[in-house]
């Protein structure tokens, strides 16, 4: 690899640098986490001085100076740990943690280009040096007892030729940090190699001119000590050759001085876990993969539709031939979908961070369990995840929580927690957070509600549906639960994005006990069970999600609402009617809803509607098309296919379905009052019912 | 891109070609007929040309635009250019012709009467629409180009969607005027 690369070359391993450092970071957070749990054993320690160590290794190529200084001080700390010079005691677990964090925001700058404040970090840095600087001094004392151990005879010898180029130190590797790894695995002997050395006069300065001769008397198998060089291979000469197994013990003058012979010889068992097999792949790839997929299955079912038409007897092998592509198709398309998805960790990860700040800021003590991370959803929700699972951790944090001292009188422990669970239930995603703080209260929330004239002066309202309150927008900046004020955004628009991922979520909370938010999500957002309808000539889907029943009304369950159009009369309650054919002005519909079928939907902000259509054709997966790419978003539209025989269905959105006022009027000026009808009416003909 | 068969004038002879290969600075247009008007489009947008096929309809949009189609698994507006030229609903046939063309990002047809010609034009050649008292077209047209015996107007794109797609057609804008100032 040549430092002469073209800008653009190093702008690419820039960018994979920066991917790299993510999942690093990522793969660091989880892993103190589980330091900070207690489940942490010797292979935690190690991946998580390799997380630090890679990223120094990179920063030093890119000349990211403040990354590198700050993660050798980080790298030195986490090797004392794990060579037990330095106790992973709590204190220095919470000083990891902050390093961690404070790791992540300079490389968050080196990414941005943006330049911290010369003293960032330096605060840490100087801990860590501390926690460093107490461990090392007593040291000598327990010196020779170990120093004893170092000479259990190895089992190998390794004769190591090592002769690094020029490109190896720019890349700020340090020769001597390579040669004590290496002593670390046992008994060393090193032979310098002068030979190259140039006259004084003709060295350059930034030159590599030693070579080094290595005789290594070791327990562990050559792949570790081959590891010891993973990062500089490329940028040296080097051979590794077993010799007998040695029969006696390197003299112990032989190794170097023995300032740091207190090094454990504990083979280390570097992760012998073989890599896992996997490649980086660019996302438009993949999306253009299931692009391609999306358009084999439709142009499949586009011939198996056809296929139906022939005689059987005449085209037995073609039909057969169909069938057997309708399979293989449907395979493809599982297994593409199955490349973009990936497990929650990613998102759940960035979480115990929120709650760290938040925790910090508000005063409060607070630690976060998460389970079923390995749980695995489609990248676009994971991606579209972040924010409303963030919102909803400060919130829990922020509402829920109590401080200390509140618990502590509540008879609860002083440390609130907060729990954070994936799990994948009948196709979907079902993710909770749940905390044991003081819960919702309910007076609280009926109060205001009724305040703000969103529920009517005694109205029976059933727990749930208080609780369900908090979801409306009014109550988006609302003091509702506590005094202290919201942070970002209401709880209306974690729902808003959640529902956008065709999502669901609810809250089940016992005042004084904690709260639990359930989301439950779709696995992909590319594919969708739909009902196909039709109105007139037309062909729209309904998303079965949303589906609760369909059903052909009869006359004396239909009443007319002075100026609001229909109801339909159904167990007690009362749907507002919505004749699909009035909403997207369609003529030559049936328009008796006797005649043609109601398809009664759960609507998020208005409760049960009943969709009117001419009829139900069937259910059919279809395969999610955008249709503001290339035109613009329409009212009551989220989207569009392509049916098998090629011709495009829209999609229908529940949650923005209008009646326009008049069908052959300005459909611009319609919608905005037809909105407010839909809801008005579904609301107070709910409570009538009730 | 190939001929298309349909075209009524089918022009697309050796004369043309040739004068296309001599020009150094010229541009070159689609040309298509609307009735008896010949209309221009710059052939750098141009993607493909099809034949109308029947459209999917987008609910309550203006009259101009008659749906999408499935273009090998892209969902694509039509819009009619004679509804959008507020000249009346063309009556599709199997003969009418889609002309795909790409405006910056947007993928969309043109729904036109046939494709005639490719046309090189002299940038120098191409006139400014003389002042006709109607502001809201002026907005469709980047210019006019007399060839020997006729005339070919050139149709701008982002004149005619870029705006919004979906913006009202032309003739409801002076009535929105009103309205606002009324209120």
């Amino acid at each position: 690899m040549s430092l002469t690369a073209d800008q653009d070359t190093l702008a690419q391993f820039r960018k994979t640098y920066f991917e790299e450092c993510t999942e690093l970071l990522d793969a660091l957070q989880s892993n103190l986490d589980l330091l900070t749990n207690g489940g942490a054993d010797e292979e935690t320690l190690h991946a998580i001085f390799r997380s630090v160590h890679s990223i120094k290794g990179g920063a030093g190529a890119f000349g990211f100076t403040a990354l590198v200084c700050f993660s050798h001080v980080f790298e030195s700390l986490l090797d004392a740990i794990r060579e037990r010079k330095v106790e992973a005691n709590p204190e220095v677990v919470g000083l990891l943690l902050r390093a961690s964090d404070a790791l992540t925001d300079i490389v968050n700058a080196a990414r941005g280009g943006r330049t911290l404040a010369a003293d960032f970090g330096a605060d840490i840095a100087a801990m860590m040096e501390d926690a460093l600087g107490s461990a090392s001094e007593p040291g000598p004392a327990s010196d020779a007892p170990i120093a004893a151990e170092t000479k259990v005879p190895g089992e190998h010898r390794y004769q190591i030729l090592f002769n690094p180029h020029a490109e190896l130190l720019k890349k700020a590797n340090e020769p001597l940090l390579l040669i004590r790894q290496l002593r670390r695995l046992g008994g060393l002997r090193v032979d310098v190699d002068t030979s190259r050395l140039p006259p004084l006069d003709r060295i350059e300065p930034e030159g590599a001119y030693l070579g080094w001769r290595f005789t290594l008397d070791t327990g562990v198998p050559k792949s570790v000590v081959h590891e010891v060089f993973e990062f500089v291979e490329d940028d040296c000469e080097l051979t590794i050759e077993a010799e007998r197994p040695a029969t006696s013990v390197a003299a112990p003058e032989a190794a170097i001085a023995a300032d740091d012979a207190e090094l454990s010889v504990k083979p280390v068992e570097l992760a012998a876990a073989a890599p896992s097999q996997s490649i980086r792949v660019d996302v438009d790839k993949v999306d253009r993969l299931v692009n391609l997929v999306g358009e084999l299955v439709i142009t499949q079912a586009m011939l198996t539709e056809q296929s139906s038409l022939l005689p059987p007897d005449q085209y037995t092998v073609l039909i057969q031939g169909i069938e057997a592509l309708a399979q293989s198709a449907r395979e493809l398309q599982e297994s593409v979908m199955a490349i973009r998805a990936q497990p929650v960790k990613s998102v759940f990860a960035r979480m115990p961070r929120v709650v760290r700040d938040l925790a910090a800021t508000l005063g409060k003590e607070v630690r976060i369990v998460t389970a079923g991370e390995t749980t695995e959803i489609d990248k676009t929700v994971i991606e579209q995840l972040n924010d409303p699972l963030t919102h909803m951790i400060r919130n829990a944090l922020d509402h829920g929580i109590e401080d200390p001292a509140t618990r502590t009188a509540a008879g609860k422990a002083r440390q609130g927690t907060i729990r954070l669970s994936a799990a994948q239930r009948s196709g979907r995603i079902i993710i909770e957070i749940a905390d044991d703080g003081r819960g919702i209260n309910r007076e609280k929330v009926l109060a205001k509600a009724q305040q703000r004239g969103l529920v009517p002066a005694g109205a029976a309202l059933s727990e749930e549906e208080i609780d369900n309150l908090i979801f409306l927008p009014a109550f988006s900046t609302a003091d509702v639960v506590s005094n202290i004020s919201g942070r970002g955004v209401g709880m209306d628009v974690v729902k808003r994005n959640v529902q956008a991922l065709g999502g669901r979520i609810s809250v089940q909370s016992r005042f004084g006990e904690g709260s639990r938010f359930t989301l439950s999500l779709p696995l992909t957002l590319a594919v969708l069970d739909g009902m196909v309808v039709s109105v007139a000539k037309e062909t729209f889907i309904i998303p079965l999600t949303a589906i609760i029943e369909s059903l052909r009304p009869r006359a004396n369950d239909i009443h007319p609402v002075v100026g609001r159009g229909e109801v339909l009369a159904l167990r007690g309650e009362y749907v507002p009617l919505i004749p699909l054919y009035r909403c997207f002005s369609i003529s030559g519909a049936i328009k008796d809803p006797c005649r043609g079928i109601v398809i009664i939907v759960q609507s998020e902000h208005a409760g049960r509607i009943g969709v009117m259509v001419d009829d139900l054709i069937g259910q059919q997966q279809v395969v999610v098309k955008s249709l503001e790419s290339n035109y613009g978003s329409v009212e009551g539209v989220g989207g569009a296919t392509i049916l098998g025989n090629g011709r495009v269905a829209l999609i229908l959105d529940i949650e923005r379905l209008r009646i326009a006022d008049q069908p052959a009027s300005n459909p611009l000026a319609a919608t905005g009052e037809a909105a407010s009808i839909v809801s008005t009416v579904s609301r107070e003909e709910t409570h009538h019912a009730a | 891109m190939q001929p298309d068969h349909r075209s009524k004038t089918n022009t697309l002879g050796y004369d043309s070609l040739d004068r296309a290969a001599v020009g150094e600075n010229t541009q070159q247009f689609i040309t298509f007929t609307l009735g008896a008007e010949e209309y221009g489009i710059d052939i750098m947008v141009v993607r493909e040309i099809k034949g109308w096929t029947a459209t999917t309809m987008i609910p309550n949009a203006p009259a101009h635009v008659r749906g999408v189609i499935n273009l090998r698994g892209v969902i694509v507006p039509i819009f009619d250019l004679r509804a959008r030229f507020n000249m009346g609903l063309t009556v599709t046939t199997a003969m009418h012709v889609v002309i795909i063309v790409a405006t910056g990002t947007r993928t969309i047809g043109l729904l036109v009467d046939t494709v005639s010609d490719i046309i090189s034009v002299d940038p120098k050649a191409i006139r400014q629409v003389p002042e006709l008292g109607l502001p809201a077209q002026d907005q469709f047209i980047d210019g006019l180009v007399a060839l020997e015996d006729r005339m070919v107007t050139l149709v701008s794109l982002t004149g005619l969607f870029d705006s919004h797609v979906r913006e009202p057609a032309a003739r409801n804008v002076p009535d929105q005027t009103a309205a606002t100032m009324a209120a």
